[in-house]
């Protein structure tokens, strides 16, 4: 069995999303398996269009350090969160959506780009997917 | 035995790795995948990825700031 990743995104923060998908697809492209669980704000970012929709977790100032920091990776030539999370699902990682986050934010599946998500989980599951990972993060 | 090219030039981090893991996913064993990029870390951490996956790197090529990379499968 493949070593792996197991990141929570419990962030909704655009800087943070970038960060869970780079270290997910890094740990793919090195041949681990990796799953990220999505729960608090992170699970917003699941909401279908809602995967850039966050703002910057410093210097927002409104959009306007948000708009700058985007147009500077875009110069930089980084890719979307889209197409990471096209690459994620590609190399075969794996989208666990919290159920209780779901409950309390009043968030029905039909609202969710279901397409990403494999599971719809608790703790229980996060616990049995990280019990034996090489690298677990929180986000 | 087929070899595929990839040219991720003027790319970023994390995409010169995901597009060569892609690439070795799709790869038949005994293929080789051939890699140019200019990205600077991922000159050294394909050949890290391909050690941890257990495949070859068959040589390493750098001219001025562009390389490539030959990997068997």
């Amino acid at each position: 069995m493949a070593e792996k990743a197991v990141i929570i995104v419990h962030s909704g923060d655009i800087d943070k999303i970038y960060s869970a998908m780079i270290i997910a697809n890094g740990a793919l492209s090195m041949g681990m398996d990796a799953s990220l669980f999505f729960t608090f704000w992170g699970l917003e970012r699941l909401k279908k269009n809602g995967l850039d929709k966050g703002p910057l977790s410093k210097m927002n100032f409104l959009g306007l350090g948000k708009w700058m920091i985007k147009s500077r990776m875009k110069k930089a030539n980084v890719v979307s969160l889209e197409r990471m999370m096209t690459d994620f699902k590609e190399l075969g990682g794996k989208i666990i959506a919290c159920e209780m986050t779901m409950e309390i934010m009043g968030i029905v599946p039909e609202q969710l780009n279901r397409e990403w998500i494999d599971e719809y989980g608790a703790v229980g599951t996060y616990i049995m997917e990280a019990k034996d990972a090489k690298i677990t993060l929180f986000i | 035995m087929a070899e595929t090219n990839i040219d991720v030039r003027g790319q970023t981090c994390p995409v010169p790795l995901v597009e060569c893991r892609k690439a070795l996913k799709k790869a038949a064993p005994g293929d080789e995948v051939v890699i140019v990029g200019t990205h600077p870390a991922s000159r050294k951490e394909i050949p890290m990825a391909c050690e941890a996956m257990g495949l070859e790197i068959l040589g390493v090529e750098e001219k001025d700031n562009e390389w490539k990379i030959r990997i068997k499968c």
